[in-house]
């Protein structure tokens, strides 16, 4: 039941998306390491340009970082291609570059915006999906100076992309300016075998997702620890103490046993000799029974 | 019925005490040898002197390429004593001073040792500075009068020092300054207090400098031009004259310094020969008055007579050898010569001035499996009839070593094996009438003797004689060296490629060369000059054929190191070491990729991808093709551009739309790229997992009942990258510059599942990769200290998994198929460890089945293997683990590492120069075998969980027979007595 609340909840924000942007738009992002950006939603039917869009929006957060370090706005373009094709451009990512006291600068505040098919690539798109052929996309590896040292390529299988609309999922992993690699599909499954399927909507969603590198956990050091080992390091450790069945089990078993038969021993005898006794005075008639009994 | 309930516990507890007594990890001394063999060479033999003095008569001194300086045994080929001098420590020459020192000169002419003769223990080193890089010479003045001279003249960096034998003092140095000045020669004539440098200045200059021996003062310095130039190679062939080619290849010059006068005489060399064909090259050589050169087609051999004047002594068209020069009495010196000639060489030792005689003449017949002659030296000794013996050490083109003497080989060492480059296993042939080996146990009596001496030893009983006889018949049981299968797997073959391009077969048994094969395509010939061995696939592994079909290899050799140069494919029979066929290809091989497809005669496809990214498809049958394009959408590789730091992933495209190209041929693309920024990261290491590794569970249950699920992907690299500053040499760079980021990347979709950094970090890296995990090893600047570190990789979208109800019911993921082009859900765990030792080369335990824990092999600096327990990198350990993940058993959080002593998988014995360590499944599942090798190679098995599947070596199975009949008696005696007792009550 949860998940299918979840899943509405996520559908119903897809589709209220554009219309709130009109009201209400925050793209604040956190300045942390992962940041997530949800942008590019589906487009009204003239690409809107996203200058119009973003300026509004960004001024109280400008605000307090420009007092610290100073940033600045710059755009990348995203190119596509179908198949073997040729890249053409394919949407804008525009970000602000935070420029550190300590000289680093950082990506932040990424938006982009999905320029849509048009016909003709509609047709190409097409293509792709009936020979499951892949859609590729390329990024510069510097975003200060494009195309940087050579371009970030990714691609996926076109079938992977339609469900309702077209969605797609950008991870941009980052080094200060430079695009590491990106990784570029589906926000969700692609199932195996990929099935043709036409998108019901020619737009995109766009999901983008800036990564930097994870700090790693430094080695434990137990400085008291080793101290504390070295002195009790001494001595002989004593393994705990069992209980005396774990002990002496082996033992004990055959002896219980040895008792158990020793007892049926000493039971049959008693038994035997009152039985012994009462024939004498009744007779044979007694002894079938008792005999049999015990060859049992 | 009691009777019988009271003895089957006893018969349990007999059965209990037999399986309790398993191995223990470690070895027990007497098990030494037992399953483990080791075998000690010394590489390619570069120079041999040998010792005069009575006392080193026996042996001869030789330093490798290897780097390895070795002492050897004469008479048996054995090594005395031998060191392994680092890889950046490469020796430039060796000699022997006075008599019991043998002097080496390394590290470009800047480090001078001296070690003991008898024991090989150093004496002295010293280290020689100088102004400018520059050919090394090392010249130990040999006087027959030893007590007098004892100083060595070593020309290094510039600049000659002499220095004393006794205790490596510089007496004095003199530079050479002059900017192109290049010495070639340092002589010192027999008996004179004079020392000539000899060399050329600029490409047209001869310089010939004149210096006192006793404190290095200069005397003179004369120089000449020559104007069309010199060739950089001359031939000594007087204390005054040396002989040099010009720059042309066409003229020889006789350049004598007599009296510090220099003079030139010019030779035309088509005036001595009549058809030179092309230019000619020297063979450099001492002997005095012959020199040779070599065209393309021979080999000429010339004698100076006085005043510059040559003659031609001798033409040959055969391979030919020159060894170095032996001065056997006052003014008299020997050589010899080695040629080829069809399947036999001869050799023939010479007096220095008379050509035409020899004092020695022998053809030997040789196995063509060695190649050419490499080198000769020549070494005499006094027969029993007193008269002068003459005995050849030579060098092998496969690198062995060989002594000839009286026309037979004494002894031969295979020393290529120093030197291997690629290892791969193969199955041996199976057991068959006929070719069974198998011997019946001799008779019962010696076996029931066998198991009395066995139970006695496990009694403690045994006699000190008893436990040597029980210890030769363990070492000498022919059940694991026979040459069939056997039913658990450990017999098998390692064949084994040397940088020579030999093939070897060593039996895991004992050792032992089974066969040894010199590929066609890796001798030295005309069209290719320096071929390599790259790399050795299986080709071929019958299972369903195994009876009548044998397995075979894939040896993919190049014409050298462009990428481009011609590559030969070359088939090889793993049984027999026959070359079965071998094809020469058209385009060039970047990278090579075992398929895992096989056709139906099991041969394995094989894309080849040359260096215009064409992907090739071996074998070329229609069979392959199409099982190649039924699967045609779903191969896809990576290839590595470390130099600029980018990672590419490709998929096939179509076929070659080249006119030419045949339809094995496939047009590849570019699916995605990393590119690493090349100021922030350089590739130093990359590693995937290994092709044939079996996983058993993807599932692993957790303390608290709970499943993770692994994320067992094909598909994975490990990349490292460090800081461009911190690839350096250590100490180059501090901890602030230097950090080192581990990536994890999936090979299809190019994307990055895993990115740390740590920063203080460099390299080297050292990486394995085994089933969701990779553990590498790197240095911490910041704590000084090696670390090693371990990342798991775990996969959430099966997580939900975890339901019974749904895994009865049928309704999880977990037999859907996965494809990578969906998001990933993974998380990673990670933790890092400090460990004491720097790695050469890390490996992983791998089984049959997967089933048995893993354990590290990690070889250390120390050319040891240590085994350590995977468990001891378990990212889940923690300070204080609960009950729970007690039970489970994880090892309470340490912040190193722990190295137990008896964990050293090769206990006593060390693996000079270890380079690599492999390991190979053996059929029986707790059992692994594990090949180390270097210069030295190591074979031995182990049981990372102890052999819990089966009854060790020295299980006494008499004592479970003697059980047994007690038991089965006592059984008896007890039912016969409670019958009767059973009789007398009824009677009663």
């Amino acid at each position: 039941m949860d998940t299918i609340k979840v899943v509405a909840a996520i559908i119903l924000t897809i589709y209220l998306f554009p219309f709130l942007s009109f009201g209400f738009q925050s793209d604040e992002l956190l300045v942390d390491d992962e940041e997530f950006g949800l942008e590019g939603a589906p487009q009204p039917r003239f690409p809107e340009p996203t200058s119009t869009r973003s300026a509004p929006v960004t001024t109280a957060t400008r605000k307090r970082h420009s007092d610290l370090d100073s940033d600045s706005k710059i755009e990348f373009s995203l190119d596509h291609a179908f198949g073997d094709s040729d890249f053409s451009p394919a949407g804008t990512f525009s970000a602000r570059i935070k420029t550190w006291s300590h000289g680093g600068q950082t990506l932040t505040k990424l938006r982009f915006s999905r320029n849509n098919f048009t016909s003709e690539e509609q047709k190409k798109f097409k293509n792709l999906l009936e020979s499951d052929d892949f859609y590729r996309i390329r990024l510069p590896s510097n975003v200060l100076s494009p195309p940087g040292r050579d371009f970030i390529i990714s691609s996926v299988k076109a079938r992977c992309l339609p469900r309702e609309g077209l969605d797609e999922h950008f991870v941009i992993h980052l080094e200060g300016v430079n695009v590491l690699a990106v990784n570029y599909g589906s926000p969700g499954s692609c199932s195996y075998p990929r099935n043709l399927k036409l998108p019901v909507k020619w737009s995109f969603s766009s999901y983008t997702v800036l990564k930097n590198s994870e700090q790693a956990p430094r080695a434990p050091i137990f400085t008291e620890e080793i101290l504390g080992g070295e002195n009790g390091g001494g001595e002989v450790v004593q393994p705990p103490e069992r209980s005396f069945w774990a002990k002496y089990w082996m033992y004990l078993i055959p002896l219980g046993l040895i008792i158990t038969n020793a007892i049926t021993q000493a039971m049959n005898m008693p038994e035997e000799q009152a039985t012994g006794q009462v024939p004498a005075s009744a007779g044979m008639v007694q002894r079938g029974p008792s005999s049999a009994a015990r060859r049992r | 019925m009691a009777i019988r309930s009271f003895f089957a516990p006893f018969l349990f507890f007999a059965l209990c005490s037999y399986s309790s007594l398993t191995p223990v990890l470690s070895l027990y001394e007497d098990q030494v040898g037992l399953m483990d063999w080791h075998q000690q060479y010394i590489g390619k033999v570069k120079q041999a002197v040998f010792s005069t003095q009575k006392t080193g008569r026996r042996r001869v001194i030789v330093s490798t390429e290897e780097n390895v300086i070795a002492s050897l045994d004469l008479r048996h080929g054995e090594i005395f004593w031998r060191h392994l001098l680092g890889s950046n420590d490469v020796i430039d020459g060796i000699d022997i001073g006075l008599g019991k020192y043998v002097i080496t000169l390394s590290s470009g002419g800047s480090v001078l040792r001296s070690w003991n003769l008898p024991d090989g223990q150093m004496m002295w080193e010293s280290s020689l500075q100088g102004p400018k890089h520059s050919k090394s010479l090392l010249l130990v003045p040999t006087n027959l009068k030893i007590e007098k001279d004892n100083v060595i003249v070593v020309f290094s960096n510039g600049r000659l020092h002499a220095v004393s034998c006794i205790d490596g003092e510089v007496l004095w140095n003199k530079d050479f300054e002059a900017e192109s000045f290049e010495a070639l020669q340092v002589i010192q004539p027999p008996g004179s207090d004079l020392i000539y440098v000899v060399g050329f200045a600029a490409s047209s200059q001869f310089e010939m400098y004149q210096i006192n021996a006793r404190n290095g003062e200069l005397l003179k310095h004369e120089r000449a031009t020559f104007s069309s130039g010199f060739l950089r190679e001359v031939s000594l062939v007087s204390s005054e004259t040396v002989v040099a080619l010009d720059s042309t290849g066409s003229i020889l010059l006789t350049i004598s310094f007599q009296n510090g006068e220099i003079s030139f005489q010019q030779t035309p060399i088509s005036s001595l020969v009549e058809d030179p064909s092309g230019p000619a090259v020297i063979i450099p050589s001492s002997v005095p008055g012959i020199f040779a050169i070599k065209t393309n087609a021979f080999t000429i051999f010339i004698r100076v007579i006085g005043e510059g004047k040559l003659e031609v002594v001798e033409k040959t068209n055969h391979e030919t050898t020159v060894s170095n020069v032996l001065p056997i009495s006052e003014g008299q010196q020997a050589f010899a010569l080695v040629q080829h000639a069809g399947s036999e060489i001869h050799l023939a030792v010479k007096i220095a001035h008379d050509w035409d005689g020899n004092l020695l003449k022998e053809s030997i017949k040789m196995d063509q499996q060695r190649g050419l002659v490499h080198k000769v030296f020549i070494n005499n000794y006094i027969r029993t009839d007193r008269s002068h013996g003459f005995r050849v050490l030579i060098v092998m083109e496969d690198h062995s070593l060989l002594l000839l003497q009286q026309g037979a080989i004494v002894w031969s060492r295979e020393d290529g094996l120093a030197s291997v480059i690629d290892v791969t296993a193969s199955e041996l042939p199976v057991e068959r009438d006929g070719v069974s080996v198998a011997k019946v146990e001799h008779n019962l009596f010696e076996w029931l003797k066998g198991h009395m001496l066995k139970l006695k030893g496990t009694l403690m009983l045994a006699s000190p004689e008893d436990v040597a006889a029980i210890q030769s018949m363990r070492l000498k049981s022919s059940e694991k060296s026979k040459m069939t299968r056997d039913h658990n797997g450990f017999r098998k073959l390692l064949v084994v490629l040397t940088r020579a391009g030999k093939l070897f077969a060593l039996h895991t048994g004992d050792g032992r060369i089974v066969w040894s094969h010199f590929l066609q395509s890796l001798h030295k010939s005309g069209t290719c000059q320096s071929p390599i061995g790259l790399n050795l696939y299986q080709w071929q592994v019958p299972h369903h054929h195994a009876m009548d079909e044998n397995p075979s290899v894939l040896v993919i050799s190049r014409c050298g190191p462009s990428s481009d140069a011609p590559v030969v494919l070359s088939f090889v029979d793993t049984y027999t070491g026959k070359e079965l066929n071998s094809l020469s290809l058209v385009h060039g091989v970047v990278q090579v990729i075992p398929l895992p497809y096989t056709d139906s005669t099991e041969q394995r496809l094989h894309l080849l991808i040359d260096s215009d990214k064409h992907a090739h498809l071996y074998p070329t049958t229609s069979e392959a093709l199409r099982i190649f394009k039924r699967e045609f959408s779903n191969i896809y590789w990576y290839s590595v551009e470390d130099h600029n730091g980018i990672i590419k992933g490709h998929a096939l495209k179509c076929k070659c739309t080249d006119e030419a190209a045949d339809e094995f041929c496939f047009d590849t693309r570019d699916l995605w790229s990393v590119v690493f920024p090349s100021e922030s990261g350089k590739i130093i290491a990359t590693v995937t997992r290994k092709l044939n590794e079996v996983v058993h569970t993807q599932a692993k249950v957790i303390a608290d009942q709970d499943v993770m699920y692994k994320y067992i992907s094909r598909n994975l690299l490990f990349v490292a990258t460090v800081a461009p500053k911190g690839s350096g040499e250590i100490g180059s760079v501090t901890p602030e510059e230097s950090w080192l980021v581990a990536y994890l990347i999936d090979t299809v979709t190019g994307r990055i599942l895993h990115r740390v950094t740590h920063h203080g970090a460099r390299g080297p890296v050292h990486a394995v990769f085994s089933e969701n995990w990779i553990v590498y090893h790197y240095f911490n600047l910041r704590a000084h200290r090696y670390e090693m570190s371990v990342i798991e990789i775990y996969d959430q979208s099966r997580a939900d998994n975890k339901d019974v109800w749904k895994l009865v019911l049928g309704k999880h993921n977990l037999s859907s198929p996965i494809s990578l082009f969906s998001r990933p859900e993974v998380i990673t765990k990670s933790q890092s460890y400090f460990f004491t030792h720097s790695v050469k080369a890390i490996a992983v335990t791998s089984t049959a089945k997967g089933i048995t824990s893993k354990q590290l092999l990690v070889g250390t600096i120390g050319d040891q293997v240590l085994a350590l327990d995977k468990r001891f990198l378990d990212p889940r350990r923690s300070v204080n683990p609960t009950q729970a993940e007690k039970e489970e058993g994880i090892i309470p959080l340490t912040d190193s590492l722990p190295i137990i002593p008896q964990s050293y998988v090769t206990h006593a014995l060390r693996v000079e120069g270890l380079r690599g360590i492999i390991t190979v499944p053996a059929k029986l599942e707790s059992t692994t075998l594990v090949f180390a090798h270097g210069v030295d190679l190591f074979f031995t098995q182990l049981a990372p969980s102890r052999t819990y599947d089966s009854l060790t070596e020295d299980f006494s199975y008499a004592l479970l027979l003697l059980t047994i009949v007690a038991l089965v008696a006592a059984i008896f005696v007890t039912w016969r007595l409670s019958e009767r007792k059973e009789l007398q009550d009824k009677w009663r």
